[in-house]
C-alpha cells in the first residue's frame, strides 16, 4: 500500500504561476462594469473564463501543498492548515465586503435620478444594516462580484477528506467529486443565498474542477501524460474550441445567429455558469490540453522576463486577488465619476495591471525578507508555506 | 469633469428658461447598432390592426412608470399608445398598465390572468428582469416564470414582447443582470417571442451621448426623453414584427 502512494511533484510549475496571474488579470478586467478593455477576456471567445482557470490552478496548488503536509505530517496537522488557510480567506472577504459597503453608501448618498427608481432599491439593504452584515458573515449575502472567494472557501473546508482520499485512491475520490456535481445536477442541489435563490458558483458543481486540478497534481497529469500528446485528443480540443468560438461569435454579431441550427441551440443553451455547465468543462479542458502542448513543464521561455508580471502575480494570488476585486470597484468608480471614455478604459485597465504587479513583487520581497535565516531556530517546515 | 459638464449645462439651461418655452430639444431615439436580432410575427396584433382597434397591455415593474404626480404621463406605455396612434391612422390604440415596482416574474405571471381578463390585449408588453436580478432568485425559476407567463398570455388570445431590464451604470456593480438577461434572450428566441432590448438600446444612447444616464438629477426631463425614445422605438417594432410575412 505505502509502495503505490502518488508522489507529488516536488518542483514548483512556473506555468501554474504564469496562467493563475492571467487569470487573476482577466478576473479583474471582467469585474469593471462596461470595460471596453474585458473585450480580451477569455469569456468572450468560448464557454469558459478565467474563473474555470483559477479554480483549477487552486485545486491543483492547494494538493501540491496540503499533499505533501498530509504525507509527512499527517491528516490532522494538514487539515488544521487547510482550515486556517480557510480562515485567512474569510477575513480576507470580510475586509472587501467593508470597501463594497463603503462604495454602496456613496452611491445612495449621492446619486439620485428618478430613470432610476427601480435599480435604487437595491440600496435599500442600507435601511437594514443588521440583517444584510449577518447574512454577508454567513455567507449567504454576497455583493456582485463577490462569490469566488466564498467558494474558495467552501471548497477547502470540504478539501482535507478529499485529498486524504485522494492520496489512498485518487481515482475512487474523482468518482466521489463525479458523483457529488452529478447528484447537484439531479436534484438541483445549491447552498443558499439571500435574500433569495442560491449560490452564483454553486460549490457542489464547482468542487469537480478543483478535485480534479488536485488530482492531476497528485500524479493525475503524469498518467495522463501519453494521452495528452496524442494528435486525436490535441485535434478533437481544437475542434471544440473552434465550435466555441463560433457560438460566441453569434452573442456579439445577432444577425449570425441565423446559421446556428436549431438542434444545436436547444442541445447547448442555456450554457449554465451558476452550475458548471459540462460545454464549460470542457471548453476549459480543451484550453488546458492545447497549452500543456504549446508550453511543456520545462519551457525555457517560462524564466524570461516577459512573463514575470504575471507569474509574480500568480504566486500570491490570494492577496492579488483581492487586490483586484477592490482595483475594480475603484475602476467603475472612476468611470462613472471622472469619465467614460474608451482612452480612460484603457489607462484604468493597464493602471490597475501595474498595481497588481507591483504589488505582488513587494509580496514577493517580503516573502523573501523573512525567509532570511534566523540561525537560533531554523525552522524545519514545508518550504513552500501556504497555497500562493 | 463630468460634474463640470453637467453644471455648465445646468447654467445655460436655467438661462435659456425664462426665454424659451418648455420644448424638449428633438432627440435622435434611433442610434445605429441598435436592431432587434430576431423578429419574430405577431398574429393578433396584424389581425388587431385590420380590425381596427388594437389593445394593448404593459405588464410591468418600477422602470415602467415614472414617479411624481406628472410621471404616469410621461412613461414608456403612453408614449407607445402616443406613437402607434401616429403611425397607424384610423387605428384605436389603447394601452392599459399593470405595473407593480419590486414584482418578481413569477408573481407577475401569477397576476396575468386578472388582468388579462380585464383588459383582453391583442398584445402584451412584458417588461421584466430588473428586480429577480436584484433579488438574485434562481434563474431557473426565472426562466420557468418567463414560460409559464408566455403560455397564459397565448392561451388568453395575446401576443407578447419582451422589454429586458435598463442599463443603469452607476449601479451595474451592484446588480448582476448578466444571467438573467441571458434566459430571457434564450426563452424569447426559443418561443419566437420579440425582444426589445432596452439594455442595448440605452447602452447605445450612454455611449454616443443621446442622453447622459450617469446624471445625479432629481428632475425629470431625461427620464422623459428616454422613455419617450423607448416608446417610439417600440412601436416601431410592433410594427415590424405585425407586419411581417409570416402573419397570415
Amino acid at each position: 500500500m505505502a509502495t503505490s502512494l502518488p508522489q507529488p511533484l516536488t518542483e514548483r510549475d512556473l506555468r501554474l504561476d504564469l496562467f493563475r496571474g492571467i487569470a487573476l488579470w482577466l478576473i479583474f478586467l471582467g469585474h469593471i462594469p462596461s470595460n471596453t478593455v474585458s473585450w480580451i477576456t477569455i469569456r468572450n471567445y468560448g464557454f469558459s473564463d478565467a474563473t474555470e482557470i483559477f479554480v483549477f490552478i487552486s485545486g491543483y496548488s492547494a494538493a501540491f501543498v496540503y499533499g505533501r503536509a498530509m504525507q509527512s505530517a499527517g491528516f490532522v496537522i494538514a487539515a488544521a492548515r487547510v482550515l486556517k488557510r480557510a480562515w485567512q480567506i474569510y477575513v480576507a472577504h470580510v475586509f472587501l465586503f467593508a470597501i463594497y459597503l463603503a462604495e454602496i453608501a456613496y452611491v445612495a448618498k449621492n446619486f439620485d435620478n428618478p430613470l432610476y427608481t427601480e435599480e435604487m432599491g437595491v440600496l435599500d439593504f442600507m435601511k437594514n444594516p443588521d440583517v444584510t452584515i449577518l447574512q454577508a458573515l454567513m455567507l449567504k449575502f454576497k455583493p456582485v462580484n463577490m462569490d469566488v472567494l466564498p467558494l474558495y472557501i467552501v471548497l477547502l473546508i470540504w478539501f482535507a477528506p478529499i485529498l486524504w482520499l485522494l492520496l489512498r485512491s485518487p481515482t475512487l475520490a474523482l468518482l466521489v467529486s463525479a458523483a457529488i456535481y452529478a447528484v447537484m445536477w439531479m436534484f438541483n442541489l445549491n447552498l443558499p443565498g439571500y435574500p433569495s435563490g442560491g449560490w452564483v458558483f454553486n460549490p457542489f458543481a464547482w468542487q469537480l474542477l478543483f478535485v480534479l486540478g488536485a488530482w492531476c497534481a497528485l500524479g493525475g497529469a503524469q498518467r495522463l501524460g501519453r494521452w495528452l500528446n496524442s494528435p486525436v485528443l490535441i485535434g478533437c480540443a481544437v475542434l471544440y474550441l473552434v465550435f466555441a468560438f463560433l457560438i460566441a461569435l453569434t452573442w456579439y454579431i445577432p444577425r449570425l445567429a441565423v446559421y446556428v441550427p436549431a438542434f444545436v441551440g436547444e442541445a447547448i443553451y442555456p450554457i449554465d455558469k451558476t452550475n458548471l455547465d459540462v460545454l464549460r468543462i470542457l471548453h476549459f479542458l480543451s484550453l488546458a490540453v492545447i497549452t500543456v502542448y504549446f508550453v511543456p513543464r520545462n519551457w525555457p521561455r517560462l524564466k524570461h522576463p516577459v512573463f514575470w508580471p504575471a507569474i509574480v502575480c500568480g504566486q500570491h494570488s490570494l492577496e492579488i486577488f483581492c487586490l483586484g476585486v477592490f482595483l475594480s470597484f475603484a475602476g467603475h468608480f472612476v468611470f462613472t465619476e471622472v469619465s467614460n471614455r474608451v482612452l480612460t478604459h484603457f489607462v484604468v485597465s493597464l493602471a490597475g495591471i501595474v498595481i497588481m504587479v507591483g504589488a505582488a513583487a513587494l509580496l514577493s520581497w517580503y516573502k523573501r525578507v523573512e525567509r532570511q535565516p534566523r540561525p537560533p531556530s531554523k525552522q524545519p517546515g514545508f518550504a513552500e508555506g501556504d497555497v500562493r | 469633469m463630468r460634474r463640470i459638464q453637467l453644471l455648465v449645462a445646468l447654467i445655460v439651461l436655467a438661462g435659456a428658461e425664462g426665454a424659451l418655452p418648455a420644448v424638449a430639444k428633438p432627440v435622435q431615439c434611433r442610434v445605429p447598432g441598435f436592431e432587434a436580432e430576431r423578429i419574430f410575427p405577431l398574429p393578433r396584433v396584424a389581425r388587431a390592426i385590420e380590425a381596427k382597434r388594437l389593445s394593448i397591455l404593459v405588464i410591468g415593474n418600477g422602470s415602467s412608470l415614472l414617479p411624481g404626480p406628472t410621471g404616469k404621463d410621461v412613461s414608456y406605455p403612453v408614449r407607445l399608445q402616443a406613437a402607434l396612434s401616429k403611425l397607424l391612422p384610423g387605428v384605436v390604440v389603447t394601452v392599459a398598465t399593470d405595473v407593480v415596482p419590486r414584482r418578481i416574474a413569477i408573481d407577475a405571471a401569477k397576476a396575468m390572468p386578472k388582468a388579462l381578463a380585464a383588459t383582453k390585449p391583442a398584445l402584451v408588453v412584458w417588461q421584466t428582469g430588473t428586480v429577480d436580478a436584484m433579488q438574485s432568485t434562481d434563474p431557473d425559476q426565472f426562466s420557468r416564470a418567463l414560460e409559464k407567463g408566455i403560455n397564459i398570455i397565448r392561451a388568453a388570445g395575446a401576443d407578447v414582447i419582451f422589454i429586458n431590464a435598463q442599463y443603469s451604470p452607476r449601479t451595474e456593480s451592484m446588480i448582476a443582470l448578466g444571467i438573467y438577461a441571458e434566459n430571457m434572450r434564450w426563452i424569447a428566441m426559443q418561443h419566437e417571442v420579440p425582444l426589445f432590448d432596452r439594455f442595448r438600446l440605452m447602452q447605445l444612447w450612454s455611449d454616443v451621448g443621446t442622453f447622459d444616464l450617469y446624471s445625479a438629477t432629481k428632475k425629470l426631463d431625461m427620464a422623459e426623453g428616454v422613455h419617450d425614445c423607448i416608446g417610439q422605438l417600440l412601436a416601431d417594432l410592433v410594427l415590424e414584427a405585425a407586419r411581417m410575412p409570416g402573419n397570415k
